[in-house]
């Protein structure tokens, strides 16, 4: 097993026609994504590539079984592609489009939540692969093989980065997912940590966080209590200058939570290995799998 | 994106949450006595830093000859770091209570937080500390939004003057309306208070999403007024998120995570980062190029690390951006660059082709970070 997503994962791609869209969908149904459909309104009928456009994702649903969606769309409109893709009864919704206003984003997960059964991931964020199975996403699957280990990470990059050490050292990943950095996550770490936990194939689990908010510490204290599976942590930013503090509502609401020496604490109490550096993830996981 | 006061107070307007009557100055000579303004007033410093009142920045003036005189004292004074460049000159109030109010996004409850105390006008965050049954919180339901009923009980329940209810009412659904349609990440009102002419916003606090700009005409405005560092200039102007350090190694990587890492990294080897410098996702062969000119303009830049892990970015991508701001230049410094992921092999082709003495590629994130820092030596 893996989670969320594996071969029987039908992907929709919303904004298949753009370069980004396209560039992505091709490279996922190359290693073996069905990709089944791509959305753009005006331009249904037409293909990319063998792969057939439709001007909504109900259509597109219906007519080739698609279960999953992925989205491109430009910010202006991706809540309304988001929750069309939930309303069309994808599953899956994996949103990776950069720059969504706030209160869209707070509307739509609220709207997700109270509406429909499907899971967002993103906004904003890579997407999610695992590996000889499915990639649904951007990142570059060269760099990841299949194995034990699942991946979690609040930023893009640094999930590849991690990913490859762990390849480097002949350690496959079950799973690698991004869950990406924004302020409102579809998915949070500890969904994430929960479907590891649940997950046969999953044996020890990379968790990637860096400073800023407390998402971090709700997870140290999820695995606290629910997850007996070894974790492996590391936090970006322990050099990075303080950001700046968001008035006196910001600090009320955060309280001493945010600092990178914050959330390693939370997680070495919660009994993770923090490494402190991402290059030696690789070394801490096999030290225990 | 935080707003100065001045700023804030325009939208309160825009809003109709009442503030008291001002005029906006950033030179002497603007002020005249026929300001229209009723003596006394308050002459406040324009500045993004607390405490401004305790260092001097916020006089009250009975008539012409003190404001010119505290106008003239508080321009250009240095409060923490901070230069004043403008005031905001404002009728004074006649203040019967001070209230709290503030509008954020609780991220871990993934809804909007209402706080508001009748213990306004002080600091904030101690009430919460000391006496937290003087805050109360309401979480707002982001598609649901905040009724006027769910308002009313919340005055009733933080202990407000009831018998401002109704005009305190609307100033909370305007600031929440502020909050919602204009995009705010923070709307902060301390003190809200009761004056001789009602309920009046004394001081602002916004910070705008600036995700949002392209549905509101006025951020542009608002960003223009706000000065940024002259190194922060050319960098913005490109797109480029670039923050200014105190090190030596020049740092160029995609994603505020790589980014971030790779400083700790420079750090383990005993460097230290000469900046931040994120190109983002997605970028193209010219944002590399403008990064690379950023870092030109940097007299502390002894060496530059560009760390790239491809994923929507292309690694050949970044390579041509490479390759064109270093073809045929006497580089000023060593550069190291490390790029892995989508489209590598393309990119790392591209730069082998293009050799210049100065360029050195790295295999791996720790031995190019090692590099970069014995280059700033």
């Amino acid at each position: 097993m893996s989670i969320f997503i594996d071969n029987e994962t039908k992907v929709v791609v919303q904004g298949l026609t753009g370069e980004q869209g396209k560039f992505h969908a091709l490279r996922n149904r190359d290693y073996g994504t069905k990709v089944a459909a791509g959305t753009r309104p005006g331009k249904g009928g037409e293909s990319v590539e063998g792969i057939p456009i439709f001007n909504t994702v109900e259509e597109a649903v219906e007519a080739t079984g698609a279960n999953t969606a992925m989205t491109f769309v430009p910010p202006p409109f991706a809540k309304d592609a988001v929750l069309e893709a939930a309303y069309a009864g994808c599953d899956l919704i994996v949103c990776i489009t950069e720059g969504i206003p706030a209160k869209d984003e707070a509307e739509m997960y609220d709207l997700l939540k109270e509406k429909t059964s499907s899971r967002l991931l993103g906004p904003n964020c890579p997407g999610l692969i695992s590996p000889g199975k499915s990639n649904v996403g951007i990142m570059p699957h060269e760099i990841t093989m299949e194995g034990n280990v699942g991946v979690v990470s609040r930023s893009g990059t640094l999930t590849y980065q991690a990913v490859l050490e762990l390849t480097n050292l002949n350690i496959g990943q079950s799973t690698c997912i991004g869950i990406g950095g924004d302020p409102v996550p579809g998915t949070s770490f500890i969904d994430v940590l929960d479907a590891f936990q649940n997950d046969s194939q999953t044996e020890a689990i990379v968790m990637i966080g860096e400073i800023g908010g407390s998402a971090e510490e709700e997870a140290a204290e999820f695995i606290k209590n629910n997850v007996t599976k070894p974790v492996v942590s590391y936090i970006a930013g322990l050099t990075a200058p303080p950001g700046k503090k968001m008035g006196h509502a910001g600090a009320i609401v955060s309280g001493n939570k945010g600092t990178a020496s914050a959330k390693i604490e939370a997680l070495t109490d919660a009994g993770a290995n923090v490494v402190e550096n991402p290059t030696k993830i690789g070394q801490a996981i096999k030290d225990v799998v | 994106m935080n707003l100065f006061e001045y700023q804030g107070k325009r939208l309160y307007q825009d809003f109709f949450i009442p503030t008291p009557k001002s005029i906006f100055v950033s030179r002497i000579s603007e002020i005249s006595d026929n300001h229209g303004l009723t003596y006394p007033v308050v002459v406040k410093a324009q500045v993004q830093v607390g405490g401004r009142g305790k260092a001097g920045g916020i006089k009250v003036a009975k008539d012409f000859d003190e404001l010119t005189i505290f106008s003239g004292e508080i321009l250009g004074m240095d409060i923490k770091g901070h230069i004043v460049e403008s005031l905001l000159i404002e009728e004074a109030s006649n203040i019967l209570e001070e209230y709290y109010i503030s509008f954020t996004l609780d991220r871990s409850a993934k809804s909007y937080l209402m706080m508001l105390s009748a213990k306004g006008g002080m600091d904030i965050e101690e009430v919460a500390e000391k006496n937290p049954d003087d805050l109360i919180m309401l979480h707002i339901s982001p598609s649901k939004g905040l009724d006027s009923e769910t308002i009313i009980k919340s005055i009733e329940k933080a202990k407000l003057n009831e018998s401002y209810k109704a005009e305190l009412s609307d100033v909370i659904s305007n600031l929440y309306k502020l909050f919602v349609e204009g995009d705010c990440d923070l709307v902060e009102v301390n003190p809200l208070a009761i004056t001789d002419n009602g309920v009046s916003a004394l001081d602002s606090k916004v910070s705008l999403d600036m995700n949002a700009i392209y549905r509101h005409e006025n951020f542009k405005d608002f960003e223009n007024e706000i000065p940024i560092p002259v190194s922060e200039q050319f960098a913005k102007e490109k797109n480029l998120n670039f923050i200014k350090l105190e090190g030596s190694v020049g740092i160029i990587g995609n994603g505020a995570g790589l980014v971030m890492s790779t400083l700790d990294v420079v750090s383990e080897h005993g460097g230290m980062a000469a900046n931040f410098l994120d190109i983002g996702g997605g970028a193209k062969a010219e944002t590399v190029t403008a990064a690379l000119e950023v870092l030109e303009s940097e007299d502390n830049v002894k060496s530059v690390l560009i760390n790239i892990f491809g994923g929507i970015t292309r690694c050949d991508l970044v390579a041509n951006g490479i390759v064109e701001a270093t073809k045929g230049k006497e580089l000023k410094w060593p550069i190291i660059v490390r790029l892995d992921g989508t489209n590598s092999k393309e990119g790392l082709s591209i730069l082998e082709q293009n050799t210049n003495e100065k360029i050195t590629i790295s295999s791996s994130m720790d031995e190019a970070a090692k590099l970069a820092v014995e280059g700033a030596i």
